[in-house]
């Protein structure tokens, strides 16, 4: 469905994305994650061909990228970062609008915009104006206005950013609907839970080239430990010094917290259950400790 | 900006953009009306009146018909301006509409050209507002001669819209498109014979005026509003087409450099 080879994009001096190879099967969740600043926005600007690549080849549904984007743009729904609904339209309107930029007649526009309210759980909002929208159902309607056309593929550039818990959960309700369906989706998120929740492989970007690629679950196991025990207290530094090396499979001082990764849990909490003024949560290690491990703790803003 | 010229590709891809603005536009129809039209009219009727009563025949016609004249192409600059500097600047800039619009099988030189469409349809509404008013006082010389007017407004229309796009695709704020108002279309209003003969100024300025697009506009519409057949209307016309699609391109450029690169 999306076959990228090379893929290299340079701003002035700096290359922003390095060389890129991606391979999206069709009917899959493929996710696209990194930090702030890995590439992920400016990768998909290029797969759409709204910029042209320095070097590489991309082919989006069998269509070659930026040579022929216009017709390979019919075949992709976006769902980009910052909402930009029409706010001079009603949410009916925003719809028929957005038909219209893929040459859809209004007849056909309107029998499809039934069916995209109810997906978007906005058919009683149909006349609202967008100003009156929470940001839950802006996020939602922008997913709606992205299917006006039936794409075979989505693009979702965070598509759960800056929204409540209630609010995402409704997004990816609405997401696993689409991939039931047979859609392919490539999906851009920082949030762990969220790509460990939805994506079936993903790649994880650091300074514009792959650091890691796989299934959620494989990644996890093949990258990091099973478990983590997050210690925290005033007997920490003392603790660290005299037991850390000797029970933990691999940590991390990270301010006042520990992360002790280990292949043995049990044996970590035994020895802290015997040292004083000490707190621990044990977890399971998650998506986020290897997204953490591969691209480091440094804040990238 | 060099790297991005290229001979625009058009398409008919650019109607939904018009229909766009269009629909919006309905919405709000009879303030935006009021507001783009009512404002020339008063001038031109206010200084036609007031200050025409104080003056002798202006080259050769009452002084309200030489001011209606060059309202005609006034009017139509500004509507054309206003249009491509504050609304399309919010659809680019302020909602990202156009960032949606893009997503689709549009590209940047649909968005424009819909957008320049867009002005020139605006210019018409406003030529078409300063028409009806000299038809109605019955400032022209032949009816049928007028009508010559209604291209010409939107051949204006297409000039100031293609200039405008440029000043959209430079500017970071609202603020910006004071220096254009400023240091161009005031200038320009002053020194290329709406309110006065151009031969009136200095010789200087008038060779100045001479490469003004606002003068050729002025120069075809005022001999058609007193039913003359203008002279040099070649050289007219190549002027605003020159002007509107060299700042099309332009402009095409500067935004494809602005939200594209």
């Amino acid at each position: 469905m999306l076959k990228v080879r090379g893929l290299t994009k340079r701003y002035g001096g700096t290359e922003v994305v390095r060389g890129l190879d991606l391979d999206v099967r069709r009917g899959e969740c493929f996710g696209l994650l990194g930090p702030n600043g890995a590439g992920k926005t400016t990768t998909l600007r290029l797969l759409l061909g709204l910029t042209d690549p320095d070097a590489g080849s991309i082919e989006l549904a069998g269509i070659p990228v930026p040579a022929r984007a216009r017709e390979a743009r019919m075949k992709v729904g976006v769902v980009p970062q910052m909402d930009n609904l029409d706010p001079d339209f009603s949410v009916r309107e925003n719809l028929i609008a957005y038909g219209r930029y893929f040459g859809m007649t209004r007849q056909a526009i309107t029998a499809r915009v039934p069916e995209l309210l109810d997906f978007a759980g906005l058919a009683s909002k149909a006349d609202a104006q967008i100003a009156q929208l929470s940001g839950g159902m802006k996020r939602r309607l922008t997913l709606a206005r992205a299917l006006v056309h039936d794409p075979e593929i989505l693009f979702l550039d965070e598509p759960t950013t800056g929204l409540d818990p209630q609010a995402r959960h409704l997004i990816w309700q609405g997401l696993r609907r689409l991939i039931g369906a047979g859609k392919t989706i490539v999906l851009t998120t920082h949030f762990m839970d969220e790509a460990e929740r939805l994506a079936d492989r993903l790649v994880i970007l650091d300074h514009g080239a792959i650091v890691a690629e796989g299934a959620p679950r494989a990644l996890i196991g093949s990258n990091i430990e099973p478990a983590v025990v997050e210690v925290y207290g005033e007997g920490l530094p003392a603790w660290t010094r005299d037991h850390a090396q000797g029970v933990c499979t691999r940590f991390e001082s990270v301010g006042e917290t520990l992360f002790c990764y280990t292949n043995d849990a049990d044996c970590v909490i035994d020895a802290l259950n015997h040292a004083d003024g000490l707190r621990y949560v044990h977890r399971p290690s998650n998506l986020e400790d290897v997204f953490l491990k591969l691209t480091g703790r440094d804040l990238r803003d | 900006m060099i790297r991005h010229l290229r001979v625009p590709h058009l398409s008919w891809r650019f109607i939904p953009v018009w229909q766009r603005n269009y629909l919006v536009w309905k919405k709000l129809a009879i303030p935006s009306i009021l507001g783009n039209l009512a404002d020339p009219m008063l001038y031109m009727l206010g200084l036609g009146y007031g200050l025409g009563s104080l003056l002798p025949d202006v080259a050769g016609m009452p002084y309200l018909t030489f001011l209606a004249a060059g309202t005609v192409a006034y009017s139509t600059m500004n509507a054309a301006t206003f249009e491509v500097l504050y609304s399309s600047f919010s659809r680019m800039h302020v909602q990202r509409t156009w960032d949606a619009i893009l997503n689709a099988p549009l590209t940047l030189d649909d968005v424009m050209l819909g957008e320049l469409t867009w002005a020139v349809s605006k210019s018409l509404l406003s030529g078409l507002a300063i028409l009806a008013v000299i038809w109605g006082l019955g400032l022209y010389g032949d009816f049928w001669m007028t009508l010559w007017i209604v291209p010409v407004v939107a051949l204006v229309g297409f000039c100031f819209g293609g200039m405008g796009l440029v000043m959209n695709a430079v500017s970071p704020s609202y603020d910006f498109f004071l220096y254009y108002f400023t240091l161009v279309i005031t200038p320009m209003v002053l020194l290329c014979g709406v309110f006065y003969p151009v031969s009136q100024l200095p010789a200087v300025l008038q060779g100045v005026s001479a490469w003004l697009p606002l003068t050729h506009a002025v120069d075809l519409a005022r001999p058609l509003v007193v039913g003359r057949m203008p002279a040099d209307i070649a050289l007219h016309i190549f002027g605003l087409v020159a002007y509107g699609s060299v700042g099309y391109v332009i402009a095409l450029a500067l935004t494809r450099r602005r939200l594209l690169k």
